[in-house]
């Protein structure tokens, strides 16, 4: 937006431009560090192979583990037959990739954990942009607010149950329960954390209101508020992967149910399939919010190179 | 509700008005930018009440550069915050007569989310600046603290006396003609205070801006000011005034300035022993 436009705003300061290099005079010039490598030749491949080679390890690990545990014949006699190693568990896994049944449970899952998140992303938001901004609710639901967070989101099932019956109702008040006191409570906490030198800078720029809120006070609780909707969707998996095994809805084909039936047929090897695709969603969507996470902070200098890979 | 305004009661129904100690200015004069008059700020009540400022008066004539210094406590930080609308005097008025006022801190106080010529932007905006202006205005202010090739910088990108350059651009994008500076530099070192002494003159005098800058640096106050006001220890009050003769072109290092900052000196140790 201003490229187009810098060229025709210098013209008529012309003359101050030579002086230019005085503005980075002084000992203070030393503070501004060296400018960051440009995309020299191979930086790119090396920094793809330090992001992958942790990640490649641990699953090589995992696999070593699985395959001593298999080897050890630890489990002895009962469950011989039963446990299998990691050649057969993948191919398990492949087998299973290649039915319609594993996608569509995905779908319906992921629909859930979508929908319950969204719900639990405004309810969340709501209540904190209110609790925050009232301070005698905030000293009263402070407190709620927390120890919402320490309950453990299963002991609300039987609850919802009674409540809302047998159905995805009953999850997704769960998952609401579960992950809106986190998203809440970041966002009070940034809106609390709001540097007061900032606010009187802005207060006598003529900031006042909502203009206030929009360009000083939400932007300043960004990164609280991201690392509250990242704890939140935590707790919202959680629930929801307690939820579908609990709550066990005839003729509705989701993650927890093709687990159910795992364990109903004792069939260790396809349990620890549905295992890993639950565990891979999990790590895709937290890998997203970290990035996110790591994006707002750098932006504004919160982060050093070095954690910044 | 954006630009802050203070207007005082007419002299009369001050308390006290007889007290003030103004004699630079004619009363009545209409080239007063500042008229602080018998402000008093009192925080806490009963016995534990801290008096920070008692009866201060001072007046700040259009375009001229006052600089206050005082040993810390002596209320300077609470004293601009009054002017700048940021606090109320427990009594006595302030009257800017309409004029606006920006407000600059030690710390440059910019936005972190913002780069360089966003955070200019952003009080252009709270001008009701309208939009396709709001770039090329920023641009041009950030032209004159030196700083157009930083524009799209983030302030963690910047140097501290980089960030001290745009948190001045944005002072000047509120188009005040009242500059509160509350030891602006106190942070930076003393060869990057220097350039911007330099660059505060010019800008000062090419707009005509009425300044009350707060330093505790004696030095730094006989460098800029056309006038040094001495204030005494809690409470504040105003003790002495230095006109400076402008002479010509001065210098941190000029005899005319290290003379002066002596006597200022010799002055505030007086205050000091007095005090304890």
């Amino acid at each position: 937006m201003a490229s187009t436009q810098t060229s025709g705003a210098q013209t008529p300061v012309t003359a101050e431009v030579s002086a230019q290099p005085s503005a980075i005079a002084g000992l203070d010039s030393l503070e501004l560090g060296p400018a960051r490598p440009s995309a020299e030749p191979g930086r790119l491949a090396r920094k793809a192979w330090q992001a992958t080679w942790p990640k490649l390890l641990a699953i090589a690990i995992v696999l070593g583990a699985w395959e001593l545990f298999y080897l050890s014949n630890f489990h002895g006699d009962s469950a011989i037959g039963l446990v299998k190693g990691p050649g057969t568990g993948l191919a398990n896994l492949w087998d299973q990739m290649q039915h319609a049944q594993l996608w569509q449970a995905i779908g319906t899952t992921v629909q859930t954990a979508v929908a319950g998140y969204l719900l639990a992303m405004i309810i969340g938001s709501i209540i904190g942009a209110i609790v925050s901004r009232i301070p005698p609710l905030r000293a009263a639901t402070g407190s709620i607010i927390s120890g919402l967070q320490t309950m453990p989101s299963i002991a609300w099932f039987p609850f919802a149950i009674i409540l809302f019956g047998l159905n995805t109702s009953a999850i997704l008040f769960v998952m609401v329960l579960g992950a809106a006191p986190s998203i809440a409570n970041g966002l009070i906490t940034g809106v609390d954390y709001t540097p007061p030198l900032l606010l009187r800078a802005g207060r006598t720029m003529g900031l006042s209101g909502i203009a206030l809120y929009r360009h000083l006070i939400l932007p300043a609780s960004l990164p609280a508020y991201v690392a509250g909707l990242k704890q939140g969707w935590a707790f919202a998996w959680r629930s929801l992967m307690a939820g579908e095994l609990l709550v066990i809805i005839i003729g509705h084909l989701s993650l927890g149910i093709l687990l159910n039936n795992a364990q109903d047929n004792q069939d260790l090897t396809s349990a620890i399939s549905i295992m890993i695709v639950i565990l891979v969603i999990g790590i895709v969507v937290d890998a997203i919010f970290s990035k996110t996470d790591r994006t707002v902070r750098r932006r504004r200098g919160l982060l050093t190179d070095a954690q910044s890979i | 509700m954006s630009v802050i305004q203070r207007r005082g009661a007419p002299p009369e129904n001050s308390p006290g008005a007889s007290a003030l100690s103004d004699g630079h200015l004619p009363a009545g004069s209409g080239d007063a930018a500042i008229r602080i008059a018998d402000v008093t700020k009192v925080y806490g009540r009963g016995p534990g009440a801290v008096h920070a400022i008692d009866r201060l008066s001072l007046t700040v004539g259009c375009g001229e550069f006052v600089c206050l210094v005082g040993a810390s406590g002596c209320g300077k930080s609470t004293l601009l915050s009054i002017v700048a609308g940021l606090d109320t005097p427990t009594a006595g008025q302030v009257d800017t007569a309409g004029r606006r006022v920006a407000i600059m801190f030690q710390e440059p106080a910019l936005f972190p989310w913002l780069t360089a010529r966003r955070n200019v932007e952003l009080a252009l905006r709270a001008r009701r600046v309208p939009k396709q202006e709001r770039t090329r205005r920023a641009l041009e202010l950030l032209e004159t603290v030196h700083l157009g090739d930083f524009a799209d910088k983030r302030p963690h990108e910047l140097s501290g006396g980089m960030r001290q350059r745009v948190a001045m651009a944005r002072a000047l994008a509120q188009d005040a003609d009242v500059l509160l500076m509350d030891e602006p530099f106190g942070a930076l070192d003393a060869m990057t205070r220097d350039l911007l002494h330099d660059e505060i003159e010019r800008i000062c005098s090419e707009r005509a801006l009425s300044v009350l800058f707060v330093t505790h640096n004696v030095r730094e106050a006989a460098r800029l000011g056309d006038r040094v006001v001495v204030l005494s220890s809690r409470p504040g009050r105003v003790i002495e005034e230095y006109d400076v003769p402008r002479t010509g072109p001065r210098r941190i290092d000029s005899a005319s300035v290290a003379e002066l900052a002596g006597r200022v000196t010799d002055r505030l140790r007086e205050e000091m022993r007095r005090h304890g």
